[in-house]
């Protein structure tokens, strides 16, 4: 039993009274608890400006944030045919056109061509918010026309990740495309074209294991989480739980598996240095 | 007493009761495992250990021998049968020292231009701490990639369970045959209840909608040939089951055989670039 109970209705507002909409306007940061007012956060890059938080963004924000100006989109008109016609709580072709609608991206990933400090590139972004950025057939196919596109321009690549790994509701079908992209990086790597893998937060599963990890330089930005299996998965396994910080992206940098943590504000700038490099300075 | 069963739907549905049947074979405690089919295939085999970076996976058993005559590299991995066995194979799960011992004779094979014949027989890549630690995920990303390249003949045989990235970074083969009551799925039947009934228990229902047999694989394009298995499964006779692989591998490596090292990296490529074409494309939008 309670101790206090509401009797009464609630109270709602008369038709026509005037409201006050507050959600939306601050934000609590999950680093440090600081309410943060959601413009000023934008204004920095969607990183806390307390403790240096780095809040998930979406591929076009991620596209706005590395590119010069406007990009060229490819194939936006791939569309999953649902292999195993996959049926959980809705049907999986449902499920996939709920997404297209709510995200408005055809499916998990944005491949285009723009520019990045003056230089032209090839460029992936992974969408979390679509089934948890996971790759499937689409998602797979574009990736591997873009190493392909890359490989006859010999445009450098970069791509961002963003996912939970392979797309269950795509079974084997998409598992084989964790070695049909990175047979296509094989094929890059041999033309000594580079390619760049950012890893954000999270980057785990199949995408971890393929071509996240087979960047000519592997970077993250700070507390991503990356991995092969997910934080969950091996606390049910060893049955304890996790320290803290396990599988952020500075654990991987101490581990050796990655090349540099960079902060959202200095990944683009990384990012032309580091071309700069690889391809020989912008005429 | 009635032995405990798995949950099921009320209505015994065909292609549930098929696939589940496939899951429980392929994990079958008396199914042949990787050692039984090198025992029986693979004359004078002789283990090789160790991935010279960090130390030996007893969960992958690699090495060389002959096969019909000729000189193979085999690399399997293996789940062990009693108790004590299957903790000194970790249960069959390899770590990143496993993979890297694997790329490692994978490279020796080809170097002396020997082929190669994976045996996949995994529930997964271990999750476990010092696997993430030592790079699981970087571990099984090199191999794909490096396989994609080797430039000798590559056969991958799921002889058990094919458990997502773990069985495919010994699966890009120039032949990938999978024994007729086999599995190869991206995620176990029982994570997958989970994840999508809320319920570990109605495994069965999603091994069906994971479509993850043989038959469901060569339907799908992702694999090229079923191997048959003796009578009621692999577990009732070795010998035959064994026999029956030795036939399948030699007509595979048969094919392979006149190919120039640059064409069998160009028919692996080619059949992996096609694999999963299962889109379409929408115009105006």
């Amino acid at each position: 039993m309670p101790w206090f109970s509401r009797d009464k209705p609630r109270v709602a507002p008369e038709p026509g009274e005037k409201t006050v909409r507050t959600e939306g306007l601050w934000e609590k940061c999950p680093g440090c608890s600081q309410i943060l007012w959601r413009k000023a956060l934008e204004e920095n890059l969607d990183v806390c400006p307390k403790c240096g938080y780095h809040f998930k963004i979406d591929a076009v924000k991620r596209l706005k944030l590395l590119l010069d100006g406007e990009w060229q989109e490819h194939d936006r008109d791939l569309r999953s045919t649902d292999p195993l016609s996959f049926h959980d709580a809705v049907p999986y072709r449902q499920r996939l056109a709920v997404m297209r609608q709510k995200t408005k991206l055809p499916d998990a990933v944005i491949s285009a061509t723009g520019s990045l400090g003056g230089r032209k590139i090839n460029i992936c972004v992974l969408e979390l918010k679509f089934i948890g950025g996971s790759m499937g057939a689409v998602v797979g196919e574009k990736i591997t026309r873009a190493i392909e596109r890359s490989l006859a321009e010999r445009t450098p690549l970069v791509i961002v990740s963003a996912s939970g790994g392979a797309r269950m509701q795509e079974g084997a079908v998409s598992l084989m495309q964790m070695a049909k992209i990175s047979a296509a990086l094989m094929r890059l790597d041999e033309a000594r074209v580079p390619f760049i893998s950012v890893l954000t937060d999270p980057t785990t599963g199949g995408v971890t294991a393929s071509f996240a990890m087979l960047g000519d330089l592997n970077i993250a930005e700070p507390g991503a989480l990356i991995g092969f299996a997910g934080p969950r998965v091996i606390e049910q396994t060893i049955r304890q739980k996790l320290p803290e910080g396990f599988q952020r992206a500075e654990f991987l940098l101490a581990h050796g598996f990655l090349d540099a943590v960079v902060r959202r504000h200095d990944l683009k700038s990384f990012l032309a240095r580091a071309l700069d490099f690889l391809c020989g300075p912008l005429a | 007493m009635e032995p405990i069963e798995q949950q099921q739907p009320a209505e015994p549905i065909p292609e549930v009761d098929f696939a589940w049947r496939r899951v429980q074979l392929a994990r079958h405690p008396n199914r042949p495992h990787s050692l039984d089919y090198i025992s029986r295939l693979i004359k004078d085999f002789q283990e090789l250990s160790g991935d010279r970076r960090f130390a030996d996976d007893p969960a992958v058993v690699a090495g060389f021998g002959y096969f019909d005559g000729r000189p193979v590299v085999v690399i399997g991995q293996q789940k062990g049968r009693t108790t004590k066995q299957k903790l000194h194979r970790n249960f069959g799960m390899p770590k990143p020292e496993g993979y890297r011992k694997a790329l490692r004779l994978m490279k020796l094979a080809e170097k002396f231009s020997r082929p190669v014949i994976t045996l996949l027989d995994t529930p997964g890549a271990y999750p476990g701490v010092d696997a993430e630690e030592r790079g699981q995920a970087e571990a099984i990303a090199l191999n794909l990639r490096e396989m994609a390249r080797l430039e000798v003949p590559l056969i991958a045989v799921v002889i058990g369970e094919g458990g997502s990235g773990g069985a495919l970074a010994l699966g890009v083969g120039n032949k990938v045959l999978m024994m007729e009551n086999a599995i190869y799925s991206v995620i176990s039947p029982e994570s997958c209840a989970a994840i999508i009934y809320r319920d570990a228990g109605l495994a069965a229902r999603a091994a069906a909608a994971l479509r993850l047999t043989a038959r469901d694989l060569l339907e799908l394009k992702l694999i090229d040939e079923i191997v048959a298995e003796p009578g009621g499964g692999a577990h009732e006779d070795h010998d035959r089951a064994a026999a029956l692989l030795g036939e399948a591998l030699r007509k595979a490596l048969g094919e392979l055989e006149g190919l120039s090292p640059r064409e069998l990296v160009e028919q692996r490529y080619a059949k992996f670039r096609q694999m999963g074409n299962f889109f379409t494309t929408e115009p105006g939008d």
